[in-house]
């Protein structure tokens, strides 16, 4: 993108109030989750059976759980894991998928169909339902937890990118490029992938927070990182059996998972309206 | 009409058998000897390669999914190692919990939705349609988990106004299964109403913004009639399609929902499942949920179909 280009996307963006609120959350959060070593006030993992299950106080801002642990530090923490997951499973998606799409659109026919349908199959699969599937072949632990939700992930990033290269193969300078004699992987990479990638963006955008909220489903149901990893989702599901004593264990996880949630939609929704306005809805 | 259904019947069979062979994959990816699984401690070279060639594990492996579609398309799915039941029995038994909190979950979802959606495209740009809207992404962006356990805080421990977890049949007790769903389906509900909302506001302002409706207006048609006799109808078309299309999600949605109020539906089913190493039924949830979705979209396709006369002719 040129600096002009840059400059007139940024006026567009500035002035969807919730796309900068979405930005802001996003800076907040990937702030968090690099500096927690430096920003977090206890060990996340550090438990005290002298504190077990305080509420809120100067000493513990957002109080502890059932282990004495420091709430506030294992959600900082926790901030680290679901933007790692969130964002490596979607840049795996769309490195498989885009690389799926633009092969079953540039050279279409049986390579088209056979691709195109695998991708029907897979869609065809509830995405949590198959997240789940696929933790029962992997096991649990971060980094199958980014695979399966990769995988999840890989059909729509493939049909958005087919959609797109069916359009833009068919002009003049595709088929320039291909009668100047450049190899076809020369001619995907160099121009038709820069032409089909503003889509392919705000999927990706809008991508992470159901990435993220998969994953706390899968930690929610024990299936996630295992203890005492801190996740948001298990705190979530550990704090629901204390629910009537001390309701701060689950609120606060949940309401982090929903302030970044919130803000990533809206920053995927300013993307899509400034940088492909025919989606817009 | 008729060259519609067919197309799209052979779409969906072609769907289901790719499907079908991924869960078999998959299946067949999980580390571990199924036979020595079953066997445990009764295990002997013998019995082993008899019970290998009755399951058919000593056939090639196409082989191995043809007699695991024959069984499947006769709905036998094998037995619980841990209980000896059969699976279909099991995944029926778990299957209706589901069923019934997802058609409770359309039920209160639309109801939000629609009001809300035509309140904001009416009064677009007004502290209305940012409070439907803001409502709506609020909706959507809460974990379901989550808004179920805070839900049953205030509602369920705090107010006492609703049963905090389990099930009963409508057939057994309606008046209680009703009482027993209804925090279950307002906890998804506002989530599958966020996501309708937000579309029935985009595709009513499109509508509204059509030359039919202008000219309707130009002749003093009232604003009300406008909207509920010419508008909504055609604005309604597209609500139906992403019904189907995040029916998926609400399926997800309900896994979560069902292990937060301890309903015994196919969520807590396929973790239970997982758990205990009882791929059997894993194979047969997750085949069964796939099903659930791709059958329901082809029923929304030929509810499209049967609205839109021009789907049919493309």
């Amino acid at each position: 993108m040129k600096p002009s280009e840059f400059a007139r996307f940024w006026r567009r963006f500035r002035r969807n109030k919730g796309a900068v609120f979405g930005l802001g959350v996003f800076v907040a959060i990937v702030v968090m989750a690099v500096c927690a070593g430096i920003i977090a006030p206890y060990n996340p993992l550090e438990q005290s059976y002298a504190h077990i299950m305080e509420g809120p106080s100067l000493d513990h801002w957002l109080g502890t759980d059932s282990f004495g642990r420091d709430m506030l530090s294992r959600i900082i923490y926790g901030a680290r894991i679901a933007l790692i997951v969130g964002i490596l499973a979607v840049l795996l998606a769309m490195v498989i998928g885009v690389t799926l799409g633009l092969i079953s659109g540039y050279y279409g026919g049986i390579i088209d169909t056979v691709i195109m349908r695998l991708m029907d199959g897979v869609f065809a699969f509830p995405i949590l339902i198959l997240a789940i599937a696929l933790m029962a072949v992997m096991g649990f632990g971060v980094r199958n937890v980014i695979i399966a939700v990769a995988v999840v992930s890989v059909a729509p990033f493939a049909r958005v990118t087919r959609g797109d290269v069916l359009a833009v193969r068919e002009e003049p300078y595709i088929e320039a490029a291909r009668l100047s004699g450049i190899s076809n992987t020369a001619v995907i990479f160099r121009h038709v992938l820069p032409n089909v990638l503003a889509p392919i963006i705000v999927q990706g955008a809008l991508r992470v927070s159901a990435a993220i909220i998969t994953e706390a489903g899968l930690s929610f149901l024990g299936l996630g990182p295992p203890p005492p990893t801190p996740v948001w989702g298990s705190m979530i599901a550990e704090g629901r059996n204390f629910i009537v004593m001390a309701p701060h264990i689950s609120t606060f996880p949940g309401i982090a998972l929903m302030i970044t949630v919130v803000g990533l939609n809206l920053l995927g929704d300013g993307l899509r309206d400034t940088l492909d306005p025919k989606l817009k809805l | 009409m008729a060259a519609f259904v067919l197309r799209r019947l052979g779409q969906t069979v072609i769907v289901l058998s790719i499907a079908s062979v991924i869960v078999f994959a998959l299946m067949r990816m999980i580390p571990g000897d199924p036979v020595q699984i079953i066997m445990g401690s009764e295990y002997s070279p013998e019995a082993e390669a008899q019970l290998r060639h009755q399951l058919g594990l000593d056939r090639s492996i196409m082989a191995q999914y043809v007699i695991w579609i024959g069984n499947v398309l006769r709905g036998e799915f094998g037995y619980s190692y841990l209980n000896h039941e059969r699976v279909s029995v099991l995944l029926w038994d778990a299957f209706l919990p589901t069923l019934f909190l997802v058609i409770g979950t359309t039920i209160v979802g639309l109801l939000i939705a629609l009001p809300s959606g035509i309140i904001a495209a009416i009064n677009k740009g007004t502290g209305w349609d940012y409070g439907s809207m803001g409502f709506a992404i609020v909706g959507y962006s809460m974990p379901s988990f989550w808004k179920g356990i805070i839900l049953i805080w205030i509602f369920g421990v705090y107010l006492g106004w609703f049963p905090t977890m389990g099930y009963v049949h409508p057939w057994d007790n309606l008046g209680e299964s009703l009482w027993k769903l209804t925090l279950p389906s307002i906890t998804l509900g506002t989530f599958f109403a966020g996501l309708v909302a937000r579309i029935t506001r985009s595709s009513l302002l499109e509508v509204l913004d059509q030359d039919f409706i202008k000219a309707a207006r130009a002749r003093g048609v009232r604003q009300a009639t406008l909207v509920y006799k010419h508008a909504l109808h055609n604005a309604l078309i597209p609500v139906v399609t992403v019904i189907g299309l995040q029916f998926g999600t609400l399926l997800g949605g309900a896994v979560l929902t069902e292990t937060v109020f301890t309903i015994p539906g196919m969520g807590r089913l396929t973790v239970a499942a997982i758990l205990n190493r009882e791929y059997q039924i894993v194979q047969g949830a997750v085949l069964l949920g796939v099903v659930f979705v791709v059958v329901v979209n082809l029923l929304v396709d030929l509810t499209y179909a049967f609205l839109n006369p021009k789907i049919r002719v493309q």
